[in-house]
């Protein structure tokens, strides 16, 4: 938020020249018919995506030549708003001439480009991203009639954001190598979420399969369980300061277990760790000796010397050991 | 020709009200508070307002009827401080609204609903309205509050406020009403209706934006919104923001003065552009005209969506409103429509036009015209009325949201 964000609306003036155009003359809608294909001898593809209930539907036409799969004709008509007839018509101008497996290369980002009046302003304001993403999927619906193949076979990967395409994998790789925290953050990386933004949580425009909030969200947890692995991992040599309560109880026990437990257990005695307290600059450890170290007179000189300076040799020089 | 048909969103000011306000800007600028004849010399027209307002509703001598900045300002005030007095220092924990509410009552109810409060959101039955038994079916012993629109802002359809306010009476819970579309449209009453609160907008009956009001029944306790001086008699702090309170009166008198023939007047024109539309086939309009606004229409058009809709009345320079999910900065579909529930098309095929005492015949014609040239041309695109069906395996698949 900030200066130019204060005054909303003036969604329509964001729109390109070309999208008003379109809007008010759209060049290619229009049905194309069995018998006019069948005349050319081509194969007539009509496909469907959208419904007046979702607030958009677009109906693709295609006449494709089945000696060489090429789309020599194509039309659309659609329920939907400015930039959703815009950007239907611009997709189908984008089809003709290609073949059907060109055509399905064809991106809602291709659409929208197609449609700025200069190469570096978007055509359609964020919000409006999502209704050209439509045109995307028809085209992949017709595809997959003429084809006989399923539509979503065309999918390389799993897309969350569908305005801006962003993958899956390529979220989680973005979150991962930025040490990425919000959402937000997400934004400003890849775009994802900065159009429509029904993908960022539940309850938006769209319901979708993921959500950039869970996505982040394990991402992060996997990030910690990474830290906290490398952290055990380390155990030892790591930095004792910098660890968490539960990995220094850990690093404590391993060097226990390591150098000093066998030794009290061949004297028929053992020890635990009660608690491990800051004292800046100290770090405390309580201790309590079990079995025969109770009653052992060097439990509190040469065996108490002994586990000291094992654990400030092995994990830091500040540990005081405080048998209670 | 240009057309406003958006007269629910906000109105014309009239320009009588222009004329009584502008002393008040650079000759009588005095703060009313000062002691001084600059501070007094704004007096008159105050108090002339503030009668102009009591008349206009037919309060009483023992109410308050406040200056606030907005209706939303109202809302929030009545609101939160019912929370604060009945809820955080009271023992009731509970309130009642409907699902259809003016964004300012339903985001200050889910801020409430967020610091605990219970929120009961009631549905509406397929007119639109709230009845009045379901409301008393969710009053409990723990109900602070019921807070119910008197008219949509969306359909102008009114609200059975008489018999609610009987049952909060009977039940002793305090009732509000965000009478914002329904004051300076049709008779509004205080004292014919029992009512503890109600909040208005100057800007939506030929006023100023940012000048509205809360009727306080008796003058009873509300904790102040805002804190600070002791303007309005300590209610409302702020130094009193004179031209457009003396603009809000004026307005006021203006749209309530003879309110049945002005109605009238507004309603003939409302049902000749009504009816006119709906020789479109495959039209419908929301709500029996004798429960609406007299200036509201909410027609959906199938095939036709939305903002395509207002884009193709835009370019023939008429202003109308969607509830279409494309048309809103924020993507989200109707609420009310959604929450009428009768066709979920409905939400997205939905244009309100709505009138003003300045609609005239000629702008009613022009608008007919152009409605029905734009409906044909985009059902000449629509895949609604496309001939040519999907090839097998090609239909869509129905909305998911």
């Amino acid at each position: 938020m900030a200066k130019n964000d204060l005054l909303g609306g003036s969604l329509w003036d964001q729109y390109s020249d070309k999208v008003t155009t379109l809007m008010n003359n759209p060049k290619n809608q229009g049905e194309i018919t069995e018998e006019e294909a069948a005349a050319n001898g081509n194969k007539l593809i009509v496909a469907d995506f959208g419904a007046e209930s979702c607030g958009d539907a677009v109906r693709l036409y295609w006449e494709v030549n089945p000696e060489n799969d090429l789309i020599v004709e194509a039309k659309f008509k659609s329920f939907g708003c400015g930039t959703a007839i815009a950007s239907s018509d611009m997709m189908v101008e984008l089809c003709r001439g290609k073949t059907v497996a060109e055509a399905v290369k064809i991106t809602n980002i291709d659409v929208e480009v197609a449609l700025r009046d200069t190469p570096d302003v978007p055509a359609v304001p964020p919000q409006k991203m999502h209704c050209s993403v439509m045109a995307y999927d028809v085209i992949k619906k017709a595809a997959g009639l003429y084809m006989g193949v399923d539509a979503e076979s065309f999918e390389e990967e799993i897309i969350v954001c569908e305005c801006a395409r962003v993958s899956l994998g390529t979220l989680q790789e973005v979150i991962k190598l930025n040490d990425l925290k919000t959402v937000e953050e997400i934004t400003d990386y890849t775009k994802a979420g900065g159009f429509c933004k029904s993908c960022i949580k539940p309850g938006g425009h769209e319901d979708r399969e993921y959500y950039l909030v869970d996505i982040l969200a394990d991402v992060r947890r996997e990030m910690d369980e990474e830290k906290m692995k490398a952290a055990a991992d380390a155990g030892v040599g790591g930095d004792f300061k910098a660890m968490t309560m539960v990995q220094r109880i850990k690093a404590i026990d391993a060097v226990i277990d390591e150098s000093v437990r066998q030794f009290l257990i061949m004297d028929g005695g053992n020890m635990e760790v009660i608690d491990v307290k800051d004292a800046d600059p100290y770090i405390d450890i309580y201790i309590r000796y079990l079995g025969a170290c109770n009653s052992c007179a060097s439990s509190t000189t040469g065996t108490l010397y002994a586990i000291e300076s094992t654990l400030k040799e092995k994990l830091s020089q500040d540990i005081r050991v405080l048998p209670i | 020709m240009q057309v406003y048909m958006d007269n629910n969103a906000t109105t014309m000011v009239d320009p009588q009200v222009v004329e009584v306000m502008l002393p008040y800007f650079s000759e009588k600028y005095g703060n009313p508070n000062s002691i001084h004849k600059f501070g007094t010399a704004s007096h008159p027209a105050i108090a002339k307002a503030i009668d102009q307002m009591y008349t206009g509703i037919n309060a009483a001598d023992s109410d308050d009827i406040i200056f606030t900045s907005s209706a939303t300002e109202s809302n929030n005030w009545l609101l939160q401080s019912t929370w604060v007095d009945q809820i955080l220092n009271g023992d009731k924990n509970h309130i009642v609204t409907t699902e259809v509410e003016h964004p300012s009552v339903l985001s200050t109810c889910k801020f409430l609903e967020d610091q605990g409060v219970k929120v009961t959101y009631l549905p509406v039955n397929d007119q639109g309205i709230v009845e009045a038994h379901t409301v008393k079916s969710f009053i409990t012993d723990k109900t602070a509050l019921v807070s119910i629109m008197w008219a949509s802002n969306e359909t102008g359809m009114i609200f059975p406020i008489k018999e609610i306010g009987e049952i909060c009476k009977e039940k002793g819970v305090l009732f509000h009403s965000d009478a914002v579309q329904a004051v300076g449209k049709i008779p509004v009453d205080v004292q014919d209706v029992h009512i503890d609160f109600m909040s208005m907008s100057a800007h939506k009956f030929h006023g100023p934006k940012g000048v509205g009001a809360l009727y306080i029944k008796d003058s009873q306790k509300l904790s102040p919104l805002m804190h600070g001086g002791e303007q309005m008699n300590g209610r409302r702090s702020g130094t009193l923001n004179v031209p457009y309170i003396v603009g809000m009166g004026e307005a006021m008198e203006l749209a309530t003065k003879d309110i049945e023939s002005k109605m009238t007047a507004i309603r003939t024109k409302r049902d000749r552009l009504e009816d006119a539309l709906l020789e479109l086939s495959d039209t419908f309009t929301i709500g029996e005209r004798d429960n609406r606004t007299p200036n509201t229409l909410l027609i959906s058009i199938r095939g036709v969506e939305g903002e395509g809709m207002l884009w193709d009345l835009n370019n023939g320079l008429i202003g109308a409103s969607t509830g279409s999910a494309c048309a809103s900065e924020d993507l989200e579909a109707n609420s009310v429509m959604l929450a009428i529930g009768a066709d979920h098309e409905l939400a997205h095929t939905g244009i309100r036009l709505s009138l003003s005492r300045f609609t005239t015949d000629e702008e009613v014609d022009y608008v007919i015209d152009h409605f029905k040239a734009a409906v044909l041309r985009l059902r000449g695109i629509s895949s609604s009325y496309a001939k040519v069906q999907p090839t097998p395996g090609g239909e869509a698949t129905e909305c998911a949201i």
